[in-house]
């Protein structure tokens, strides 16, 4: 298969590092072979959070995962924002950079969520120029992840796959596959996830994200699915990441644990599941 | 149908008003409870950010009380950059002008101290001087010895007994009834909290704002002893260059 991403993380799984987990971590990361921190968290001028960046940095590949930069807001990307993810990629030389397909800032009011763009020809342009500029001034490719969504918009005239497939060849740009939000976008909206994931461009993927959701119903009591990451990957996720990895191949595989962070052994147990997915399609695909 | 992020950026903080227009459910019905997610998360996220921020203001208020009030507050001054670790400098202020906290009249200073932590915990790292520096300067040139702090350092001005309120309200302890300024330090990566007199606190101001020793002393008053607050700043690594 063509492997349009040029990203160096090893295909094996890896960990949403957080700061209590550190000293297990360094001592004993079990399969843990890479680790993802969010950009906006080290963006301090110095202290205890570079340190253990650095001291992590040593021992393991790192991926920079930022969650502010509003790639696809209306308005023009946040200048000072970009240089301080240019600082923070230019000391630590992290094997990955990766960003959301979402917007969080308008009017400089930064709302501190993932929220949603319709799907058009004017949005593939705004998002493609941002890209284009991200990867610009960082001087590397990103990936761009799709989000959950919750809701459709009635201006949207093109699927979000048809949507990242048209971003990856404009801007030459990574995809990060979140197989979580896959499946919640797919409830939400009532579409097959198997069918987005053979909609989706594969050979763009330079990283996967599994991670837990919560269950809710909308007023019509319809499901409403909501990205949590505050607890396990649920089964008929880790189905569709055999799915995925059975057309994939083997990528960099990352557990995502935001809000009610376990102790270091749960999210163990987590890392050994993603690695017997690894393992067994590695198997198929040498 | 266009909805822009205008539209939605004000609906999205103003729980009163309906959700914008051209958002559908999967049914093609305009969506209103699926709207009210990326509300919750946008007020919840900036309300835990803002808890974990002040957690000694969320005490001394209570958290149902603090919460309600991070609701105001994220509405009126919602984030200007997504770098969270530094939300909230205006909380001093608002405190200051909230009606409902009045009953605590310390409840601005304690939010100062706080954030005043939190910028020290991620502050530039710095080589402290050596113990015995000012003991190499020649005794006649020590009046105009000026020094640079630590960028980790800050210092609160307090009416209050500051940091026994802070204490009490951490690690436990009586609060005291002298006001306290605090002088904020970062020996290592932990910051720590420290009561200056107000003589001392005048004197230490004056020596940040880089006065010459000299000149900085006549702020503590006939008799100001300067021997504790410089083994204070030592101790905890605050100085970090000196110059004749």
């Amino acid at each position: 298969m063509f492997d349009a991403v040029t990203n160096p993380l090893p295909h094996r799984p890896g960990v949403g590092y957080k700061a209590q987990h550190f000293n297990a971590i360094m001592d004993d990361a079990g399969p843990v072979g890479w680790l993802e921190v969010h950009a906006e968290n080290y963006m301090g001028l110095g202290g205890r959070p570079l340190a253990q960046l650095r001291h992590l940095s040593e021992k393991f590949p790192m991926s920079v995962h930022g969650v502010g930069l509003s790639i696809g807001g209306e308005g023009r990307l946040d200048a000072d924002h970009l240089a301080r993810l240019k600082t923070l990629c230019d000391w630590l030389q992290p094997a990955s950079f990766s960003e959301h397909l979402a917007w969080s800032t308008h009017d400089s009011a930064f709302l501190n969520d993932l929220l949603p763009l319709p799907y058009t020809a004017a949005t593939v342009t705004r998002v493609a120029d941002h890209i284009d500029e991200v990867q610009t001034t960082l001087g590397r490719q990103m990936l761009l992840e799709n989000p959950s969504s919750y809701l459709a918009f009635a201006e949207s005239d093109m699927t979000e796959t048809d949507f990242l497939a048209q971003i990856a060849a404009r801007t030459g740009c990574g995809l990060l596959l979140d197989v979580n939000n896959v499946f919640v976008s797919a409830v939400n909206l009532g579409y097959s996830p198997q069918g987005y994931i053979d909609a989706y461009p594969l050979d763009h993927v330079g990283e996967i994200h599994l991670g837990g959701h919560d269950e809710d119903e909308d007023e019509t009591g319809a499901p409403l699915l909501i990205d949590s990451h505050g607890r396990e990957v649920v089964d008929p996720v880790w189905s569709l990441l055999d799915y995925t990895l059975a057309h994939s191949g083997p990528k960099p595989l990352l557990i995502e644990w935001d809000t009610d962070v376990p102790e270091w052994a749960v999210l163990l147990e987590e890392v050994k599941r993603a690695d017997a997915a690894l393992n067994s399609i590695a198997a198929v695909f040498a | 149908m266009i909805t822009t992020q205008s539209a939605f950026r004000a609906a999205v903080l103003d729980p009163t008003s309906p959700p914008p227009t051209g958002l559908r459910n999967p049914d093609g019905a305009q969506a209103t409870k699926r709207f009210d997610v990326y509300r919750n998360n946008v007020a919840v996220s900036l309300t835990d950010a803002l808890e974990a921020a002040f957690p000694v203001v969320a005490k001394l208020v209570g958290t149902d009380f603090f919460r309600a009030m991070a609701g105001v507050y994220l509405r009126a001054h919602p984030p200007k950059s997504p770098v969270l670790m530094f939300y909230g400098d205006d909380m001093p202020d608002f405190l200051a002008g909230f009606a409902p906290a009045q009953s605590v009249p310390y409840l601005p200073d304690i939010a100062h101290l706080e954030l005043a932590l939190r910028h020290s915990y991620h502050a530039a790292d710095a080589t402290p001087i050596a113990p015995d520096a000012l003991a190499r300067i020649a005794p006649d040139t020590l009046p105009n010895v000026t020094f640079t702090f630590a960028p980790s350092v800050h210092l609160i001005a307090s009416r209050y007994p500051l940091q026994s309120i802070w204490l009490a309200n951490t690690t436990g302890g009586k609060i005291g009834e002298v006001a306290q300024p605090c002088l904020v330090t970062r020996p290592e990566f932990d910051p720590t909290v420290d009561a200056l007199t107000p003589q001392q606190a005048a004197v230490c101001r004056a020596l940040i704002d880089a006065e010459p020793l000299g000149q900085a002393l006549r702020h503590g008053g006939s008799g100001f002893d300067l021997g504790p607050l410089l083994g204070l700043l030592l101790s905890r690594n605050a100085l970090i260059s000196l110059k004749t």
